[in-house]
């Protein structure tokens, strides 16, 4: 398999996502067979070639730096799942 | 009233035969009684009040915008304000947005009732509807099979005559798939055409909002309501919108089609190939030149899609945290652990795997093998669609290799699943534009649809040269009998 179980768990970490156990192995075979498919880009040869991020030859759109009217607070925290103030409220970043 | 199209009810309205709260509450009706067949809907919405608006309106002799009065289904991706937006996922099963989509405020100013929110794959990721975490929503045609994805809900609401009028969106084929399974007309328009602020982001490089009718000349209407520049979203472009639907019935005279031999490809279904060389010979009929082109890198667009989709989904996705809005989980130790089991939690498995996919090909080590190569890739398909358009006015070719599968038939495999956007999903790596028009049924009585396909910002062209079929054929009137 390309992708061992222990990479899954990697990767969820980055991905910020939490797999439980009986995820991991589903989750590392699906993947495997995608990227065993994906591999295929490999003969493509690309030589050259530039990468295409973006469809459109649109670069660097910029406006005023000036203020205008916003969201509210009230309505920027109407969907918080828990706000004190006007903060969202979140456990601590650092320790527990 | 409820079969009419969005322009046959304008004439109505005009004419004074029938209100737009007639209107409404027929569909309101309708949706009521077929809805918990099809479940197209999600939520739907005051359209009665909203009518009632509108009919004041036009008695006090005021201006009315060009969709006065017409219910329009919404794709539930797109942000309306004070009214949810689940995106077919738990993980917002109470988000709530506090402002309009770009293309919500266009319909607004159209006088358009919009009349509710329509099913879909979660985040817009699947092909089938059947990723929502809420409801699976069934094909008009027949109620044991997928209506298409990832805007099931708005081709099933439109096929059923649940809605004259529908927004979805297509990222690797969401509009135009779901339209052929559903017999209906169904546009991507070109990257950056219509404005994606207030569409919840899937992939930034690809999506695009677009409209679902019954034939072209609603769906002419609608893309010409919803087009345009929008300095809130610097992705679209400051062309001016032409009047699609006053050049419309003009043919396009020399017509060029090509057809690519890798559009007949295995795996194609005899009875669509039969459909769609019929309907290349209408073309033919009327005068056009068919000419055989390549576009040598389609084998490899899906591969392609599968590393930049979930690459751009990966780093989209990354907001929902538990922190700003959506779920939260309630047991957890710190923030990071918060974050892993909000989204451990709130995630279906088809957004995990896209998400990890699109992580593992942007992570240090695999970056240049996978997106870095996957973004060369793309170029290559640009370009052979760049040559295609030289040479031709349109590309045509089947808009899915199978008419619809039955639900359940494709969830254990992917990849499986995954395979069945061949024919579209080039289309949005290129950023080119977009069209599947209805153009026959199989013996069992299964929509096939054509598609079109156009240079960037051609759906002028795109929309003359499907009406073109349309005037010539009747597949666009059938509705399933319900």
């Amino acid at each position: 398999m390309s992708l061992s179980a222990d990479e899954v768990r990697k990767v969820a970490d980055l991905a910020r996502l939490e797999l439980a156990d009986a995820e991991l192995d589903p989750m590392a075979r699906q993947l495997s067979a995608i990227i065993d498919y994906i591999n295929q880009l490999q003969q493509v040869n690309t030589d050259g070639v530039e990468p295409l991020a973006h469809a459109l030859d649109v670069h660097d759109v910029f406006r005023d730096d000036a203020p205008a009217p916003s969201l509210s607070e009230d309505a920027a925290l109407a969907n918080a799942p828990a706000r004190k103030d006007n903060f969202y409220r979140v456990p601590p970043v650092f320790g527990d | 009233m409820i079969d009419l199209t969005a322009n046959e009810l304008l004439q109505r309205q005009s004419a004074g035969d029938v209100t737009a709260e007639a209107i409404a509450s027929a569909l309101l009706d309708r949706i009521q009684h077929l809805d918990p067949k099809i479940k197209a809907f999600l939520a739907v919405d005051d359209a009665l009040l909203q009518a009632k608006t509108i009919d004041a309106k036009r008695k006090r002799g005021e201006p009315l915008g060009k969709l006065a009065g017409i219910p329009i289904a919404l794709k539930d991706v797109i942000c309306t304000k004070g009214k949810r937006a689940t995106c077919g996922s738990k993980i917002l099963h109470n988000f709530v947005p506090p402002y309009d989509a770009h293309v919500i405020t266009k319909l607004k100013e159209a006088d358009a009732i919009l009349i509710g929110k329509t099913n879909c794959d979660e985040f817009a990721m699947g092909s089938s509807t059947e990723n929502s975490a809420y409801q699976i929503t069934r094909n008009p045609w027949d109620r044991e099979r997928i209506p298409g994805g990832s805007s099931g809900g708005s081709a099933a609401a439109v096929a059923a005559s649940m809605a004259p009028l529908a927004l979805g969106t297509d990222t690797g084929g969401s509009i135009r798939q779901p339209a052929s399974h559903c017999g209906v007309v169904g546009v991507k328009p070109s990257y950056g055409r219509v404005s994606r602020f207030g569409l919840i982001a899937y992939g930034s490089s690809l999506d695009q909002v677009g409209p679902f009718a019954h034939d072209v000349r609603d769906a002419a209407l609608l893309l010409e309501v919803i087009a345009g520049h929008d300095p809130r979203d610097s992705t679209s472009v400051n062309t001016p919108v032409p009047n699609y639907t006053t050049t419309l019935n003009q043919p396009v005279k020399p017509l060029t089609i090509g057809v690519a031999k890798e559009f007949w490809s295995e795996g194609l279904d005899a009875e669509v190939e039969q459909s769609v060389r019929a309907a290349l010979k209408v073309y033919e009929q009327l005068g056009a030149t068919i000419k055989e082109i390549s576009l040598p890198h389609t084998p490899y667009a899906v591969a392609v899609y599968y590393l930049v989709a979930t690459a751009e989904a990966s780093s989209n996705l990354a907001r929902y945290d538990g922190v700003h809005f959506g779920h939260r989980a309630e047991k957890f130790h710190g923030l990071i652990d918060m974050v892993k089991k909000s989204r451990g939690e709130g995630f279906g498995a088809e957004v995990k795997r896209r998400i990890m996919l699109g992580t593992y090909a942007l992570s240090s080590g695999y970056i240049d093998a996978y997106y870095l190569k996957a973004l060369k890739v793309r170029r290559l398909i640009r370009q052979d669609f760049d040559h295609a358009f030289k040479e031709c006015d349109v590309v045509i070719g089947p808009t899915s290799p199978t008419p619809a599968f039955k639900i359940g038939e494709k969830t254990a495999d992917p990849l499986a699943m995954y395979l069945s956007d061949i024919y579209t999903i080039s289309a949005n790596l290129a950023g080119i534009c977009g069209i599947s028009v209805p153009c026959g049924f199989t013996k069992a009585g299964l929509p096939i649809g054509l598609q079109i396909l156009a240079a960037p910002f051609a759906e002028e062209k795109l929309l003359r040269v499907a009406r073109m079929h349309e005037k010539e054929t009747e597949w666009h009137q059938r509705r399933p009998v319900l």
